[in-house]
């Protein structure tokens, strides 16, 4: 690792200024993607401001159904949160199979959903919930937020200070896991509700998140799984690398479709 | 058996140490005034040096000294070798290219060392090491062993014409091919034995120290064998004379081979100390350890098997070529040959086998031996092949090979090995029961009601080990013998220190040794200790590997011990007046058989040291000191069955059941011996459903260079195994130990790939089998 300076900011304005003042600073959350880039010398920030101590990024927020995560909550905290199991048991099941026990009491949401790793779980819930990224200065879609690998609609110096979303019917998660990394090569997100069906994948895409209109089309036709039989995705898009080709994760987006339905009929 | 004794499930003594955080490894070494280093590495898979700057480097903070290959070369450090000499066919030497600690005009493969930067932190070594303005001149790289073969293909060394190192035979090639020709059914397989990255949990790492006073070097260093490393480093790379050179191998965190090889690391660091007049401390990082770590197999074979009217096995013809990096390890050259191809004949009579082995280099890390080191690469190839065969003929995989086992002893196979005694049906039977093998179709049947695709698959491994008897390995081009030193001492007060050659890193030596001890004296574990890892100590021995150091540590230690036992009979017999052949020793005291008389085992041990009242004409003390060199290798066997559930869906293999049942001869701990066999199917299983190492063709780059791309196993990727013993004992030793350490890695794989092949009834699979490849292979027209 190169020599850095480390900040706790107090607050996210405080956290803003620490980032004006730097040469070359950058936030961090739990640190789960930059710690590990940096100590192999990938990533050599003059300054890192550490939000994870800020108050006010703290909890998972239930009121009907209607739920607000602050950015600095950990996987662990989301996983265990008893009111949110309640509105959508499928964000804390996705919640508990991050990484492992120390990534999970370390990594945050906001860490997660501003890094937008294209095989993180989080920003193919998000996108399916239709839920909102809110920063310190403005609100943003998840369909505009996540903008491609690694990329996000995020100016330098927003900071991610909470995602909301409103709980909907039904919800179910189902990944394939790389079977080094253990990140998503495949995980999908399906979300049924008032306003219709909402398929997103990640892992896959050579781009990032996005949703699949061939998923969301026979879902919409009926929420089950067997209404997924004889579906295919094009592999066009998908990422093709050592653990796994484009035509494997377009099968892979069908059945962990499948298996995500099931998990949100329960 | 004692409650300490020989059998005993005595817990490791030296497990509080390490489960406590309390261990002392290299990087936990600090000498007043030690520094650190970092090492320049070349970021090409092949290139030449145009020029080496270190003029930024040498300003940076901290830095202390900036040393390059030319200055090692004008001092005189030898390049690296390997010391087991293979000719090939023609009767020609093999074509070892030179290997510089430091390269000087030309690297061969990412990673390789170009310069060490000597500086007061780590941080700071590194930050220099970036500075050191390296200029290249790219060349096109080759990885793969069977393109280097090619015409055209990019030359690594000189000495190597078309990259071949060898070309090598072994066994009977025509009646090979008359047999396969006559042959009522021949099977005919391509095999690929994938390249494996070691992993110790601990990195390699290095502290040199010389002591400009005394002219005398010390090394600490993550090594299996410290005092072939001292002889190696006096003998050929010109580092010090072995009376200059102090090799220290503290607790080291697991080997698997990886660590036996004396690296340019610890070559360097020792030149670096005397040149910058600092004490160097170097700790490889995971990335270094991927691309710098010998690897392991990667081996790509075809292979005819042939059979006669009665489904009897007439032949085996086997032609390999074995990728062996940009760099000839230490034994590499032994590994593709007399490691690997003397094992061909597996468990069963084959009255013709004829191996061709061609050894290749390529711009990948050194290959090396790797936990079963050319066993494993024999056992997968014959034993793949043996369960297809039987596929093919319509008989059960256990018919087919009890049909063909060897059943009586000695049996010399034609491919040098004498196998001493074994007993392979019961092996196989023993693992069919656990297995509840004949329950099988129905476990089949209920899988498929779930959706499940359910297989099994038997291996039948043999090995040799216990490594080996000298003579016999000198006439196959050893350049060392293979023997190992004991030396028992027995304190004033009767509590024993053994000093042995053999090396424990994470075998349990300390407490395994110590019940032989306990066994023979009846006398407290606790008081027994074990003295290893350090040339000042121990003055001389080979090290563990090939699952050594029972069979041919151990009996060092034995042969010591029968020593003391006669001169502390010798001793009773003078204390009691009694007759020394009346002497008996039994818990803790030497007594006059069947009378009352006794001395116990410390008032011996004083009296040897007293010296007051002594035989005529003995010395004082007690302590004895032996070599043993054995006369055969070890034959370890058994047989394997793993139990395996496809998801067809997304082609994730579940192992549901795995069986070991082995023949280790006899064993000293058995809870020691369960935890290699576990560890070992974890590496195997590793092997095949996992570990895949794997280089960009085009420009050389290690693809797989962390554990984001290169999986390991892990706890919930494996079941809980059924394993068990049937032991023969082995003739060939004085404790007829066979060996334990590799068996798992080399009998598993064969068994899983079998097992995942008929879940899927498609035989064409090859190992990592991650779930990308079964969903292929199932959803592939065959």
């Amino acid at each position: 690792m190169y020599q850095t300076t480390y900040h706790r900011a107090s607050s996210v304005d405080d956290a803003a200024s620490l980032l004006k003042k730097a040469d070359d600073g950058k936030f961090v959350s739990g640190g789960m993607t930059l710690i590990p880039a940096m100590k192999q010398r990938l990533a050599a920030p003059s300054d890192l401001i550490d939000l994870r101590h800020i108050r006010d990024l703290k909890g998972v927020k239930v009121s009907g159904r209607s739920v607000t995560i602050g950015a600095a909550t950990t996987h662990a905290e989301v996983a265990s949160n008893a009111d949110l199991a309640k509105v959508c048991p499928a964000m804390c099941n996705l919640a508990s199979h991050i990484g492992d026990p120390h990534v999970r009491h370390m990594g945050t949401i906001g860490g997660s959903v501003a890094n937008n790793d294209p095989a993180a779980d989080y920003p193919a819930a998000l996108l399916a919930l239709d839920a909102t990224i809110v920063t310190n200065q403005r609100e943003i879609a998840a369909a505009d937020f996540f903008t491609g690998l690694f990329e996000t609609a995020l100016n330098e110096d927003e900071i991610v200070t909470a995602v909301s979303f409103t709980a909907p019917d039904k919800c179910g998660y189902a990944k394939f896991p790389n079977p080094a990394s253990r990140y998503a090569m495949t995980g999908v997100f399906v979300v049924s509700s008032g306003s219709g069906v909402k398929a997103a994948v990640t892992g896959a895409g050579d781009d990032g998140v996005f949703r699949s209109p061939e998923i969301e089309s026979a879902l919409t036709k009926s929420f089950d799984a067997a209404a997924l039989d004889g579906v295919s995705v094009p592999a066009g898009s998908l990422m093709s690398d050592i653990h796994a080709s484009a035509e494997y994760r377009a099968n892979l987006v069908v059945v962990m479709a499948k298996r995500a339905v099931a998990a949100a009929n329960g | 058996m004692g409650m300490e004794g020989i059998g005993a499930r005595v817990a490791r003594k030296e497990d509080k140490r390490f489960v406590t955080g309390a261990g002392r490894y290299v990087d936990d070494m600090v000498v007043p005034g030690m520094k650190h280093a970092a090492f320049v590495r070349s970021p090409h898979a092949h290139a030449d040096i145009k020029k080496i700057d270190v003029g930024a480097a040498q300003k940076m903070p901290g830095v202390i000294a900036v040393l390059t290959g030319k200055e090692l070369k004008t001092d005189g450090i030898g390049n690296l070798i390997c010391g087991w000499m293979i000719h090939s066919k023609d009767g020609s030497p093999m074509n070892m290219g030179a290997w510089s600690p430091l390269a000087v005009d030309k690297v061969r493969y990412v990673g390789d060392a170009v310069a060490i930067v000597v500086a007061d932190t780590k941080g700071q070594a590194r930050d220099a090491a970036e500075a050191v303005e390296v200029s290249y001149d790219e060349k096109d790289a080759v990885t793969d062993a069977s393109a280097a073969l090619k015409k055209g293909a990019p030359q690594l060394h000189p000495e190597a014409a078309n990259n071949l190192i060898y070309d090598w035979e072994i066994g009977d090639g025509d009646a090979a091919d008359k047999a396969i020709a006559s042959a009522a059914h021949v099977t005919t397989m391509h095999i690929v034995n994938n390249r494996l990255v070691p992993n110790a949990m601990e990195p390699r790492a290095a502290l040199g120290h010389y002591d400009k006073a005394e002219d005398h070097y010390t090394c600490w260093t993550t090594s299996q064998n410290p005092h072939v490393a001292r002889l190696v480093m006096s003998a050929f790379y010109n580092v010090a004379p072995e009376n200059k050179l102090r090799v220290i191998a503290p607790d080291v965190g697991g080997g698997f081979g990886s660590k036996i090889y004396i690296y340019p690391e610890e070559i360097v660091c020792l030149w670096a100390s005397k040149k910058s007049g600092v004490p160097v401390k170097w700790v490889a990082d995971r990335t270094e350890s991927f691309l710098t770590d010998a690897h392991g197999r990667d081996h790509v074979s075809e292979v005819k098997l042939a059979l006669d009217k009665d489904n009897r096995i007439t032949a085996l013809k086997v032609d390999t070529i074995a990728n062996f990096g940009a760099y000839m390890s230490l034994f590499s050259s032994a590994v593709p040959t007399y490691l690997y191809a003397t094992l061909l004949s597996g468990q069963y009579v084959i009255p013709a086998i004829h191996c061709n082995v061609r050894a290749v280099y390529t711009n990948t890390a050194p290959v090396d031996a790797y936990r079963g080191a050319g066993r494993p690469e024999a056992t997968y190839l014959l034993e793949r092949t043996i369960e297809t065969a039987a596929r093919e003929v319509g008989l059960s995989p256990a018919e087919f090979r009890s049909k063909n086992f060897i059943r009586e002893f000695p049996y010399q196979t034609p491919v040098i090995m004498n196998y001493d005694a074994g007993d392979y049906e019961t092996s196989l039977k023993a693992a069919m029961k656990a297995a509840d093998y004949d329950g099988f179709e129905k476990r089949r049947d209920a899988a498929k009601k779930n959706g499940k695709l359910r297989g099994i698959g038997m291996s039948c491994y043999i090995e040799a080990c216990g490594i080996a008897p000298s003579a016999a390995v000198g006439s196959l081009g050893a350049g060392v013998g293979l023997w190992e030193s004991a030396e028992v001492r027995v304190n004033g007060v009767g509590t024993i220190e053994v000093l042995t050659g053999s090396h424990s890193h994470g075998q349990g030596h300390e407490t395994t040794f110590a019940q032989l001890v306990a066994d023979r004296f009846g006398v407290p574990l606790d008081s027994v200790s074990i003295v290893h890892g350090d040339t000042d100590k121990v003055q001389m021995g080979m090290g563990t590997y090939g699952s050594r150091s029972g069979a041919v540590g151990m009996s060092a230690v034995a042969k010591a011990l029968d020593k003391v036992e006669a001169k502390a009979k010798k001793i009773a017999a003078h204390l009691l007046e009694a007759d020394e052949g009346d002497i008996v020793i039994e818990n803790g005291e030497l007594k006059v058989a069947g009378t009352d008389k006794a001395v116990p085992w410390f008032q011996m041990a004083l009296a040897a040291y007293t010296a007051h009242n002594l035989p005529d004409g003995m010395e004082p003390g007690l302590k004895e000191g032996a070599f043993y060199d054995p006369s055969n290798f070890t034959f370890p066997a058994g047989c394997y069955v793993c139990e395996v559930e496809v998801d067809p869906e997304t082609g994730r293999t579940e192992i549901v059941q795995f069986v070991a049942a082995d023949d280790f001869g006899n064993i000293i701990n058995p809870m020691i011996v369960e935890g290699q066999v576990h560890g070992g199917i974890a590496q195997g299983v590793g092997q095949a459903l996992l570990e895949g190492c794997q280089y960009d063709a085009g420009s050389g780059q290690l693809v797989t260079a962390s554990y984001m791309d290169y999986t390991m196993p892990r706890a919930d990727d494996l079941p809980s195994f059924k394993v068990s013993t049937s032991n023969t004992p082995c003739p060939s030793n004085p404790l007829g130990i066979k060996g334990c350490g590799e068996a798992g890695a080399i009998g598993s794989p064969p068994a899983v790939i079998n097992a995942i092949t008929d879940a899927i009834g498609n035989n064409d699979l090859t190992m990592p089998a991650t779930p990308q490849k079964v969903w292929a292979a199932l959803n592939a027209k065959h």
